[in-house]
Parts: C-alpha cells; sequence; structure tokens
C-alpha cells in the first residue's frame, strides 16, 4: 500500500485498527455469503435465484421501490424548495420531521401505515369504499417505501439549493425567463445530480426494507410478498440455498447501487 | 411583516430579491402541497401510533408497557445498543482520524467498504450471521464444543445490531474531521506534544458534536433495528426479544393496543433523537462560527490596507 503519510502521529494504530475491526464485522462475514453462494455451483444457483416465486418477489421490491424513489423525487424537491426559500409557521418543525423515517424504528413506521391504510383504518376505510385496497396490496407497500425513502431527496437536495446563486436567476429573469422556465432550464440542471443521488439512495433503502413493509404487504407468494421477506421465509423451511442465492442477487443490486451513488456523488462534485 | 403577507413570506435572505419570488397564490399552493405531503406521510403515523396506544385508557397503557415480557424487552435493547453503540464509537473516531489525517492509496475504497452495511438489506445482514454461527454454520461445529450459542440467543442480537449501526459514528466524525482540517494538531506537534495529548486535548474538543451527533444516530438505529434481530433472534419471548420484536409478537397476536403502546416507547425515543439531534447540530454551528471579535477586525483590517494603498 503506497502510502504519502501526514505528519501527525497514530497511522499504524488507526489502519491497524480499523482494518481489523472492518474484516471481522463486515468483510469476512459478507465473504462467507458469496462463498456460500458458490458452493451451490452456476446451474443450481440460476435455478434457485431465478424460480418463479423469487422472479416476482424482485419484480415487486425493485418495481414498487423505482416507483416510491421517483415519487420521493419530485416531492423531495418541493419540501427542500418551500424550506429553503419561504418562511412560514411551522416551517423549522417541517424541517426537523423530514428525519423522522431516520429516527422512528421500521416496526413502529409499519404497523402506523397499517393501521391507516386497512380497510377498516382512518384513510384506508374512504379509500376502499372508492375500490382502493390501500393495505395488503402494491399500493400499501409503495405507502411504505415512500414513507421509508422522504428523507433522502429532500436532505441531498437542501445544501445544494441553499447555495444556488441567487444572481444566475435575476440574470435569467432580466434575460425574460419566466418563473417557471428559469426553475426548469437554470435551477434544475444544478439540482439533478443531488435529486438522481436522493432517488438512489432512497431506491437502494426501499430495495432491502423489510420492517415497515412486512406489515402492510400481506405477505401472498407471487402477488405481495418482497424479496427480503422471502429470504426470511426460506430461512425458516431451512432453505439455506435458496436464502443464500436470493441474498446474493439482492447484494449484487445493492452494490450496484452503491457504485452508483459513487459515480453521481462524484460527477455532483466536478458540476458544482 | 411588511406587505401583508403576514409570516407567510419570503425567506429573509429573498425579501430584497423580487425577481426570486413566486406569486403569492403560487407560494401558498407549494408550501400546502408540501405540508400536505409530509402531513400525510409523517405526522398522521405518529398520531396514530399514540392514539391507538391510549385508545384503552391510561391504565392498560402501563399493564401493556409494565409487563414482564416488555420489560425484558426494554432490558435487552438496553443491552444491544449499550454494548454496539460504544464499539462502533471507538471504531468510528478511529477510523474517521486515519481517514482524515492521511491520505494514502486505498483510501477511498475504504470509505466504500465503511458504507457497506448501509446497503446491505437488514435481512441479508441477518442471514449472513446464520449461515456463519447458525446450527449449520461454519462456526457450528466450534461454537458446539464452546458450548456457546449465538444464533437465537443474545450474542447474535448484539453482532445483528453492531454490524447495523457500523458506519454510523464513522461517517459523521469523518466529516466534522474534514471540516476543520488539521493545522491546530499539526501545530501541536512542532511544539512537541505526543500522539495521545494531540487527540485528547486538541482533536477530542473539536470534534466533540460530532462526536455526540453520530452517537445519538447510532443509539436510535441500535434501539430500534428490526429486520437483521428478527432473522437471528428466534423470538423467544421475555428472552431473545427486543422492543420492536415485541411489537411484532403483540401485533401478531391481534394485541393491537398493546402492540401500539409499546412502539409508543419506540416513537418517544424517535422524538427525542430528532429534537437531541437538531440541538447538537445547532451547537456544532454554533461551535463553528466565527467569534464577534473576528468580526469587527477584519473590515478594520481591510480598511487599513485600503488607506495604505
Amino acid at each position: 500500500m503506497f502510502v504519502k503519510r501526514g505528519v501527525l502521529p497514530g497511522f499504524g494504530l488507526s489502519l491497524g485498527y480499523t482494518l481489523v475491526y472492518l474484516a471481522f464485522l463486515v468483510l469476512l462475514p459478507l465473504c462467507a455469503l458469496v462463498i456460500k453462494a458458490g458452493g451451490l455451483g452456476p446451474a443450481e444457483f440460476w435455478r434457485v435465484a431465478t424460480d418463479p416465486r423469487a422472479m416476482a418477489a424482485y419484480r415487486l421490491s425493485f418495481g414498487v421501490s423505482l416507483l416510491a424513489a421517483a415519487a420521493n423525487s419530485v416531492f423531495g424537491v418541493l419540501v427542500a424548495w418551500v424550506l429553503v426559500r419561504y418562511s412560514f409557521p411551522g416551517r423549522d418543525l417541517a424541517d426537523a420531521l423530514v428525519d423522522l423515517p431516520f429516527a422512528l424504528p421500521t416496526a413502529v413506521a409499519g404497523i402506523a401505515l397499517t393501521a391507516i391504510y386497512a380497510p377498516t383504518g382512518w384513510l384506508g376505510e374512504p379509500l376502499s369504499r372508492l375500490g382502493i385496497q390501500a393495505a395488503f396490496s402494491p399500493l400499501g407497500i409503495f405507502m411504505a417505501l415512500t414513507f421509508i425513502g422522504i428523507p433522502f431527496v429532500v436532505r441531498t437536495v437542501q445544501p445544494v439549493l441553499e447555495e444556488l446563486d441567487p444572481s444566475i436567476e435575476e440574470a435569467a429573469a432580466v434575460l425574460g425567463a419566466s418563473r417557471w422556465q428559469t426553475f426548469r432550464r437554470v435551477i434544475l440542471p444544478g439540482l439533478l445530480p443531488a435529486v438522481l443521488t436522493g432517488f438512489a439512495l432512497a431506491f437502494a433503502r426501499g430495495v432491502g426494507e423489510y420492517g415497515s413493509v412486512v406489515f402492510i404487504s400481506g405477505n401472498m407468494p407471487l402477488k405481495t410478498e418482497i424479496a427480503p421477506l422471502l429470504i426470511i421465509t426460506k430461512l425458516e423451511q431451512y432453505d439455506y440455498a435458496g436464502a443464500t442465492a436470493i441474498a446474493c442477487v439482492m447484494l449484487s443490486v445493492s452494490f450496484a447501487a452503491l457504485l452508483a451513488i459513487n459515480l453521481l456523488q462524484r460527477w455532483s462534485r466536478r458540476v458544482a | 411583516m411588511s406587505g401583508g403577507v403576514g409570516s407567510w413570506g419570503p425567506g429573509q435572505a429573498r425579501l430584497q430579491r423580487p425577481a426570486l419570488l413566486e406569486g403569492r397564490l403560487m407560494r401558498l399552493l407549494l408550501i400546502g402541497t408540501a405540508m400536505g405531503f409530509l402531513g400525510l406521510f409523517l405526522l398522521l403515523p405518529l398520531a396514530v401510533v399514540f392514539l391507538t396506544a391510549l385508545r384503552d385508557g391510561l391504565a392498560a397503557y402501563l399493564h401493556a408497557i409494565l409487563d414482564p415480557d416488555t420489560l425484558s424487552a426494554i432490558y435487552l435493547t438496553l443491552l444491544a445498543a449499550g454494548i454496539a453503540v460504544p464499539l462502533n464509537l471507538v471504531f468510528g473516531v478511529g477510523a474517521a482520524w486515519l481517514l482524515s489525517k492521511y491520505q494514502f492509496t486505498g483510501r477511498s475504497l475504504l470509505i466504500t467498504l465503511i458504507d457497506l452495511p448501509f446497503s446491505v438489506s437488514p435481512v441479508v445482514a441477518g442471514l449472513i450471521f446464520v449461515l456463519l454461527f447458525g446450527s449449520k454454520g461454519w462456526f457450528a461445529p466450534l461454537l458446539e464444543q464452546l458450548d456457546l450459542k449465538i444464533i437465537f440467543a443474545v450474542p447474535g442480537i448484539v453482532i445483528a445490531t453492531t454490524f447495523i449501526t457500523f458506519p454510523l459514528v464513522a461517517r459523521e466524525v469523518l466529516a466534522v474531521m474534514q471540516a476543520q482540517g488539521s493545522d491546530e494538531e499539526e501545530a501541536a506537534l512542532t511544539l512537541g506534544a505526543s500522539g495521545w495529548q494531540i487527540f485528547r486535548r486538541i482533536t477530542l474538543p473539536k470534534i466533540k458534536w460530532g462526536v455526540l451527533y453520530g452517537v445519538i444516530l447510532c443509539n436510535a438505529r441500535a434501539m430500534g433495528e428490526f429486520g437483521a434481530v428478527s432473522v437471528v433472534s428466534g423470538h423467544i419471548r421475555g428472552e431473545t426479544t427486543t422492543i420492536p420484536l415485541q411489537v411484532e409478537i403483540l401485533y401478531g397476536e391481534y394485541h393491537f393496543a398493546g402492540a401500539f403502546a409499546v412502539a409508543s416507547l419506540l416513537a418517544l425515543i424517535a422524538l427525542f433523537t430528532l429534537v437531541l439531534k437538531h440541538w447538537v447540530a445547532w451547537q456544532g454551528r454554533r461551535s463553528l462560527r466565527p467569534q464577534p471579535d473576528a468580526l469587527i477586525q477584519v473590515p478594520a483590517e481591510a480598511l487599513q490596507r485600503g488607506a495604505a494603498i
């Protein structure tokens, strides 16, 4: 390892400690998963990882996570805009509340959302009279994943919006652009890397989410069974091979999302 | 406030820039939509938790919380967080020191690896420890010899919690250390301070708000973790259930008021965390702000320089 040392002492100690702790707690356990999956052999791995029930679970998990992340991108920009640009009663409270999904345990969010959207719930009842089943359907999963993803886009867009140079907007106004034109062609391009980063973070979180979804989804195989739940089901049936294969697929998607986020952040630093 | 808009006006900085302001109706529409969204998705679930918890009265609420199984779940949650948070605190400060004070090959890879547990699904995190320590796991023969039980027992819950909360302190402290630079530390070094002295008397006072912020986030996640802990716990009542798992058990038994009563404890912790977090962030910003004297000195100096030219 090539080291351009700083002058301060403690390099060896902090490097050794960081690496040992990281290796034992994170890297070795993750290797165990990959090795276990490798032990299945390619044909068996493919068969287990792509059986119809697993495919249905991926489609649901990835599809609804994408939709929820998209909804959060739109509303996240709106919320960040309102919090940064306007002052109104309750703004500080709203700003603090945005972090609630980070702080509130997912199981609590799960039972609360289920109580709201169940056919007898506050919003579930009027919705079911309109013929819309919210809880125990993909719509319920969407609601839970939207809840979980709220802070990501807001918190990535907020600082960028705060540092946007107002003189560029004024220039646009002087040149005759309407507010909407200015937003779409001057402000939005500057926000885009932050929005995409927030989108990717919300998506990655949604794909792996379990606690808030498991209560509201209804958990019907092939219909409302998300991928993390399928892993747990397989574990409970002592089907370790099946659980491992599906976990590996999900892990690869998480890594792809992580890579995308890193590239996006590098890009946004260059844009800024 | 002026202009007849009451306090529903533009932010302070925008008052003098009319070109950057939407019409009043548009503002109200945007604020209304955004607050409606937050109200529907954040405020409503929070209200439901507390209202359902107290639906059957205060006596039933207390009864659900003072149930022996719930008390043992509270104890186990405190134990798991009490082990996981200090471990990740020591790691986080060490890793932040390493990543902010030195430049070396592989540094950005190391940052990515530290962030890894964030992008692993909690269920997958639980699964990997079952594969290692479970009854058919790699270390099963060894654990049997030692008569140790990790999965479906307390150690598994502690390990899973530590894994899930692993990056939280490191991230916050790294951000603070990077923002502050190491000029003071290097000055102390030239004055003959030892490494430990530099860390304890210079770095630690500088980063304390960042550390506290990280610990708060780490603790909230440790107490609320559900997916990973659910996989390794085995749900043995009164033995291997944490507060979130106790919520799940009560809910599964259609004991809704009880489930929401226990859930309201977690919601209170979450609210407390949010308040503390904002207070600490405010303190941190205040400590970074320049002293009033400095603000006066700078223009005076600039004036002198201007006069000299």
